[in-house]
């Protein structure tokens, strides 16, 4: 029997949808008013089957389910095949609960193009889904380069002042390190001969060739990441984005890097990433300290959530290169975590923005007396991305230090001190727009949250809560994957790294050491 | 049927497109009336009747007149190409050339006789009939560039083609004499064989190679001898230009494969360190040249500068993958070209052609679906995947690094990351600019029918990538 295609069900969905807004026809105001409705009609539906989705999928197999492949290109056996499994479950949830949110949240706020724009966010949303459940380098490729064409029309067209320059610096950054990344394919393609990627996590290439080929995919997904110093597209694009566009930037296109580095260089290149992990800890370090100044400085909302999502990621790479089985989980978490907080807190920005026009913390203050309803779901979210315990930004960040601790007594400790950092900007975005002296008489005479906006921040300040007290319906389906993950990537650097044993053997007890940490955590989770 | 002494089987479809090209000239010279347009669609119709004489046509591997003349699948799928291509391009400049008011009646006449040349080149066995076809097709594109007579762009881009083109014709017949004294023949399986039974004339044939490679080179205007393209596709009415850009590089490409399949394969360490030289300063020139360009027609010589550099990395690579990635990149590029340059013909503003890029500001509001259409070929042009030009770079880069040449693949990649830039310009004045002169659009059936078709190939390919694959692989595997 054949199984029911059900992932390419949910990634093409948004594209039906999509196309019909394309035969919407009729005055200028209808076309709009039907066109929002169908995208988000859309958008809903395709959220409830990742739902049914995540609901049948099967927790205790760590390996990849709901698997479909087709022949593509049979004469190079290439096809399309695609799965998920515990790690790409939550990016595929994450993209289908925050494309209604980014429609909702667009409903005044776009008037110009309106047609196009819903259009431009379920092509995102197709493209977002296939990126996370494709399981062939190619169809990977297609999908991952493909995002970028509504990402560089949406910052583009309904962009802010400096939109072009914004846009072009998104585009090309993001291509330049796609296209290294495509020769790398190419070249353990014509290696091994295989370009899915189940097959290739099983057959590691050649130690010397692994670093290179590492360095490509490191590239890419580095800038997209973003890592230090390859981040400085991320606050223009951010800054000039509308909100829906930096919502989705930040929420989902950012976890493209991780879920990269999670999918191809851990298990493919098992050596180079040993081999490397100390520079991109490093680098995430950095990222982490430097960033969180930078963002301390920022005058622009916008621009200084931006940058603190480089140091929330830099938390993502240090977990995801401790190589430890938490650190891994962490990274996963963090990753889902800051997909809820940064999105949410965009959308809060947007909410005084459509207000006041403008993005200056010195234009507010003192707003919690005529807004106290926006002032309470803007602390859930600032508090989570301060990462305090009860929100789901503090297991992410712990996890992935207690991840770094395991390996890296040094490197943890300071990349704690960027938690600190991390809740000192947090909290001083927060005292100046939202308490402060209340001098700007417009900004005391916005209204409060209306229902809408009730409705879009609600979701998510619910999830924020939910995971970070009960996490345990995420980390039991993340575990299973992150363990197979780990068991490969063990046996693969076996068999790369035969003349290395020794190192291999010290290695050893860090991992075991891990292994209660993990068990005790869970039993927390489950009280 | 009646017995000649020589079988003319293979070249019926030339032999036809002759007399109807000869048929269509007196027409139009004892007509009294100006029939451009009828003309113009008699030919698009002779040459689908071509196309399909062709393909009833046994493509399996045969030699006749005399050795001059060698029919393939390699020359088959290449000569469909062309003719289909050129129907296409005379599709799409009917309109033009009646609202220009190019009226010439040799238009459609000419183009005809240049597909006859590509063809002959394309099935040229022989230094002689590779040099009867070459000629025949660049006369008639000389003439072609100065069809608006009183128009002194149109005039100066002529002269200049017609002078470096001549130059190059020249080196093209110097060097095949040079390799016809160290050969004794001017036959291509002759001169493998000669070669093969005497290497010591190595030196002396790959003198005349560089000959020869340099005249071929002005002919696809790959680096650093393309300094004629952006002028002659300035000057020339556009309309011209489609076809400069479309097809005969196509027709030249396919004849430097096959001289390097057949007569030079032995000289293979030779030829290859010239093309990698080609290739590198094409891609190079093609990407950076191309960012300050205001004319939109130069912008489009300076790609197709670029996107012979990466055509030729596939003949470096050679081999049926090598070359058929060649082939199919080219055949892709032509289709988007064709498709570009369709939406630039039909766009006027105030009345005139339009020429600058700046003239397409705000066209997404205007005319939101011809500035999607050529959003997506402009996607497809710096390799965006889903497009179809993502396939033709990936199989191009496949082949290169298969084929181990890595260095090329990486500055391929670059360069197209560079050169993403210039086609990102040209959505960005449409989509994120703000519109100041209305921009009109004509609508005109066998233009749009062309851009139709080439939008469908362009963002249809993803679904089915594999069978132009085939095609172009088997195609090339006839030349080995």
């Amino acid at each position: 029997m054949i199984e029911f295609p059900l992932l390419s069900l949910l990634t093409f969905l948004p594209l039906i949808g999509a196309f019909f807004i394309i035969t919407i026809r009729g005055d200028s105001e209808s076309v709009a008013q039907n066109a929002k409705y169908t995208a988000l009609y859309t958008s809903i539906f395709v959220f409830v089957l990742s739902l049914y989705i995540m609901l049948t999928f099967n927790p205790d197999n760590g390996g990849f389910q709901f698997k479909e492949k087709v022949e593509w290109l049979p004469s190079l056996g290439i096809s399309y095949t695609m799965g998920i499994d515990g790690i790409s479950l939550f990016f595929v949830m994450l993209s289908t609960f925050l494309t209604p949110i980014c429609i909702l949240a667009s409903w005044d706020a776009v008037k110009l193009r309106v047609k196009e724009y819903m259009i431009a966010f379920l092509v995102l949303e197709t493209l977002m889904i296939g990126t996370f459940c494709a399981l062939d380098l190619f169809l990977f490729y297609v999908f991952f380069e493909a995002v970028l064409i509504p990402m560089f029309l949406i910052i583009g067209i309904w962009g802010g002042p400096r939109k072009i320059y914004a846009s072009y610096k998104f585009f090309l950054y993001t291509l330049l390190g796609s296209v290294l990344m495509l020769l790398a394919m190419l070249m353990l393609y014509s290696q091994t001969g295989i370009s899915d990627v189940e097959t290739l996590m099983q057959n590691p290439v050649a130690a010397n060739l692994q670093y290179v080929l590492f360095l490509a995919f490191f590239a890419s997904f580095a800038v997209k990441m973003p890592m230090w110093p390859v981040h400085t597209w991320l606050p223009d694009a951010h800054v000039e984005a509308p909100t829906a566009g930096s919502v989705i930037l930040a929420g989902v296109l950012l976890k493209m890097g991780g879920y990269g580095f999670l999918r191809f260089s851990l298990p493919m290149f098992p050596e180079a990433s040993d081999y490397f992990a100390p520079m991109i800890m490093t680098l995430s370090v950095i990222a982490i300290i430097y960033t969180s100044l930078v963002a301390l400085v920022q005058e622009d909302m916008k621009k200084l959530i931006a940058y603190s999502s480089v140091a929330h990621m830099g938390f993502v790479t240090l977990g995801i290169f401790s190589m430890t089985t938490i650190g891994i989980q962490g990274g996963i978490f963090q990753m889902i975590s800051h997909g809820l907080i940064s999105a949410a807190l965009f959308l809060c920005v947007g909410v005084v923005y459509d207000r006041l026009h403008t993005r200056e913390m010195s234009r507010y203050g003192g707003i919690v007396k005529n807004m106290p309803k926006y002032a309470t779901v803007f602390m859930i979210f600032m508090l989570g991305s301060a990462g305090l315990p009860g929100t789901s930004g503090f297991i992410g960040e712990f996890l992935s230090l207690l991840g770094t601790y395991q390996v890296n007594i040094l490197m943890s400790l300071l990349a704690a001190t960027g938690m600190i950092l991390g809740a000192a900007y947090m909290l001083l975005l927060y005292r100046r727009v939202v308490f402060g002296p209340a001098e700007n008489r417009d900004a005391l005479a916005m209204p409060d949250l209306n229902s809408r906006e009730i409705g879009i921040l609600a979701p998510l300040a619910v999830m924020v809560i939910l995971i970070g007290v009960y996490p345990a319906p995420l980390t039991s389906r993340i575990e299973p994957s992150v363990d197979r993950l780990m068991a490969i990537y063990q046996t693969n650097i076996g068999k790369t790294l035969e003349p290395k044993k020794a190192t291999l053997v010290d290695a050893e007890p860090l991992n075991d050491s891990s292994e209660p940490i993990s068990l005790t955590y869970k039993e927390q989770a489950h009280d | 049927m009646i017995n000649l002494p020589i079988s003319i089987d293979a070249i019926i479809p030339e032999i036809t497109l002759a007399c109807g090209a000869m048929f269509l000239l007196i027409i139009g010279a004892l007509s009294k009336r100006i029939i451009t347009n009828t003309l113009s669609y008699a030919a698009v119709l002779l040459l689908i009747f071509t196309f399909f004489l062709l393909v009833s046509l046994n493509w399996d591997t045969s030699i006749s007149m005399n050795g001059f003349f060698v029919m393939d699948s390699f020359a088959g799928l290449i000569k469909s190409a062309v003719l289909l291509s050129m129907a296409g391009v005379l599709a799409l400049s009917t309109g033009y050339m009646k609202r220009e008011e190019i009226v010439a009646f040799e238009y459609p006449i000419l183009v005809l006789l240049s597909t006859l040349g590509m063809m002959v080149m394309v099935s040229a066995n022989d230094l002689l009939s590779l040099y009867i076809g070459l000629e025949l097709q660049s006369l008639a594109l000389y003439v072609l560039a100065t069809i608006r007579r009183n128009s002194l762009r149109s005039a100066e881009a002529g002269i200049k083609y017609f002078v470096l083109g001549a130059l190059s014709s020249g080196m093209i017949l110097f060097g095949s004499s040079i390799i016809y004294g160290f050969a004794g023949t001017t036959n291509f399986t002759a001169i493998a064989e000669a070669f093969s039974a005497n290497p010591d004339m190595k030196l002396g044939l790959s003198m005349g190679l560089v000959f020869l490679l340099s005249g071929l080179a002005f002919k696809i205007s790959a680096a650093p001898f393309h300094m004629w393209t952006p002028d002659v596709y300035e000057g020339a009415p556009t309309s011209v230009t489609a076809l400069f850009a479309i097809v005969p590089k196509l027709a030249a490409l396919a004849l430097m494969m096959r001289i390097f399949c057949e007569p030079f394969m032995g000289l293979q360490d030779m030829w290859v360190q010239i093309l990698w030289v080609l290739s590198v300063a094409s891609m190079l020139v093609g990407a950076f040249a191309a960012l300050t360009q205001e004319n939109i027609k130069r912008l489009l010589a300076y790609s197709s500068i670029g996107n012979v550099g990466y055509a030729l990395i596939g003949i470096i690579v050679g081999g049926t993958g090598g070359l058929g990635a060649t082939l199919y990149y080219f055949l892709i590029y032509m289709a988007m070209t064709a498709g570009t340059f369709g939406i630039i013909m039909s766009l006027r503003r105030e009345g005139a052609s339009l020429e600058k890029i700046e003239s397409l500001e705000g066209m997404s509001k205007t005319h939101p679906v011809q500035a999607y259409v050529l959003a997506i070929l402009m996607f497809s042009m710096s390799g965006i995947p889903p497009m179809a030009g993502f396939f033709g770079k990936l199989f191009i880069f496949e082949s290169a690094i298969a084929g181990g040449y890595i260095y090329l693949a990486v500055l391929g990649v670059v360069s197209s990351v560079v050169a993403a830039y210039y086609y990102l310009r040209i959505i960005k004045v449409m989509f994120f600019d703000e519109q100041v002169e209305e921009l009109q659009y004509e609508t005109n059936v066998p233009r749009d029918a062309v851009i139709i078709v080439s939008i469908l190939i362009i963002t249809g390919l993803v679904l089915m990538p594999e069978p132009l694959l085939i095609m172009t692989q088997n195609a090339t595997a006839s030349l080995f």
